[in-house]
């Protein structure tokens, strides 16, 4: 059974430069525990689309159905990760840990008890009265991820959490995410521009091209876990959806470079050795 | 030295503490006031469209209003009394509060309003739980700005009509031609505008600033 269904969503933006077509026509089945990785250029939509999922914008056509039932505006079924966090900085690591709890008229001592299980299971025990500044990047994304699954939600949606952080930071949080899916079995969503993080996290890769964002291939990874991102094979595959990627990216350089200009393709090797006399 | 002695000399015939203690209460019952009324309407001026549209304006046209000019209209209302002094604080500091309230929460970022949607907050909480503590530092801003004021105010006030308090003090060292109580008067101010900075909102700043990050 889908958890959740994405019929025909389109959406549209009006800028200054006309109408633009974010997305069209989007159907997207996401079955229950399934972790769906959504990849494509920037401006392909598919962060528009997350948070259509989530209920923090609208489709203009299409809607999002979760077990059966149509989403009406944002829940704490589907719990959301931001990419900068978006955690309460007034509030310890553990408070915001707690907020959704609060929210839901939960005593004082379960939600104690429950926020730190969760932050437990991101392995802070030991930061729960820390306030935000006091902690790095990968631990704030950690206490976000803590925070949504608190509420114990339906799905947990993803929208790019990893993005500012520094590659070795993110290669531990790839570790922590698939240790996390797989101990809770939770249907994740997540969004990145990154086809490797991509392939090392997901069940299935949805390829988005831009303007209009439009799905234009799922690959389904059945690669053992947990992955790292220097895995032959995550590095192949990712390869593959490379190639897939590089026609939406031709489409954004249509719409947003110069029209003549065209990446030079890789031929020779080019060192200082090779290139005596060439410009002279 | 000879302010020094005035200073002494008033604080043991009894007129510069009851000056003090009734100027203070004063201005203490109008800055309650102002924050209590100025906090919740900044807050709904910035959330509710229509209502930053309509009295939103009224606001910042009446705030280029100096506060004194309320004096008499207070006067016909009121009468020659403390509500009227303590209305004219209030007009003073209210609307300061305000706008700077609604400012504040006008920057509060769209992300923690969308973090808190996912998370379910419920609506009364979203003003008291999300966009109240963010906006803290803009408010303690607002908070400052309406305590300056609103002594301006009750300072103005004093001078012009309502007997007793500091000002009403300063006034009689001009008709006695007492230029040591007029300066020892005028010292008692600005100490007690340094101890409320100092003690109240130092404090309370400094703290925001370290749960913040945003002290070095």
């Amino acid at each position: 059974m889908a958890k959740l269904s994405i019929c025909g969503v389109s959406k549209r933006f009006q800028s200054r430069a006309g109408a633009v077509e974010a997305l069209k026509d989007i159907d997207l089945e996401i079955a229950d525990g399934e972790f769906v990785v959504l990849v494509g250029p920037s401006g392909c939509g598919k962060s528009t689309l997350l948070n259509i999922v989530a209920g923090l914008e609208t489709a203009d056509s299409g809607q999002v159905l979760e077990n059966d039932r149509p989403i009406a505006g944002p829940g704490r079924d589907r719990g959301m990760v931001f990419q900068d966090g978006a955690l309460f900085p007034w509030l310890t690591a553990e408070k915001n840990v707690q907020f959704g709890l609060r929210q839901m008229g939960i005593p004082a001592a379960e939600r104690a008890r429950r926020a730190k299980e969760y932050l437990r299971l991101v392995h802070l025990s030991r930061f729960g009265d820390s306030f935000l500044h006091e902690l790095s990047g990968g631990m704030r994304q950690r206490v976000a991820i803590a925070r949504a699954l608190a509420l114990e939600p339906e799905a947990l949606l993803m929208d790019e959490p990893f993005s500012a952080l520094d590659a070795q930071t993110r290669e531990g949080l790839y570790a922590v995410l698939q240790e996390i899916w797989e101990r809770t079995g939770k249907t994740v969503m997540f969004v990145t521009h990154n086809v490797r993080e991509a392939v090392c996290l997901a069940d299935r890769v949805v390829v988005l091209s831009t303007r209009p964002g439009r799905i234009v291939g799922i690959y389904t990874v059945q690669l053992a876990r947990p992955r790292v991102l220097d895995d032959v094979d995550v590095i192949r595959i990712s390869g593959q959806i490379s190639a897939a990627l590089k026609q939406g990216l031709a489409d954004t350089r249509r719409e947003e470079y110069d029209e003549d200009w065209q990446p030079a393709e890789s031929d020779l090797l080019r060192t200082a050795d090779n290139m005596l006399g060439d410009n002279i | 030295m000879q302010v020094g002695g005035t200073l002494w000399h008033s604080i043991r015939n009894h007129t510069l503490l009851p000056a003090t203690g009734i100027s203070l209460r004063r201005l203490l019952i109008g800055y309650g006031i102002s924050l209590a009324a100025g906090i919740p309407a900044g807050l709904l001026l910035a959330r509710v469209d229509w209502l930053e549209d309509t009295v939103g304006s009224l606001v910042l046209g009446l705030q280029t209003l100096p506060s004194i000019c309320w004096l008499p209209l207070a006067l016909l209302w009121f009468g020659l009394n403390d509500a009227a002094i303590m209305f004219v604080v209030v007009m003073g500091a209210l609307l300061a509060i305000t706008v700077a309230v609604k400012d504040g929460v006008k920057n509060v970022p769209p992300g923690y309003l969308r973090a808190a949607q996912t998370l379910g907050v419920r609506p009364f909480a979203l003003y008291t739980e999300v966009l109240l503590p963010a906006s803290l530092p803009a408010i303690l801003t607002g908070a400052k700005l309406g305590w300056s004021f609103a002594w301006r105010s009750l300072m103005a006030g004093e001078l012009l009509y309502v007997s007793l308090g500091l000002g009403h003090m300063l006034d009689m060292g001009r008709e006695l031609q007492d230029m040591s109580m007029v300066v020892s008067v005028m010292l008692v101010i600005v100490l007690l505008g340094l101890l409320a900075d100092r003690a109240i909102f130092g404090l309370l700043e400094s703290r925001i600033r370290e749960r913040w990050g945003l002290s070095g």
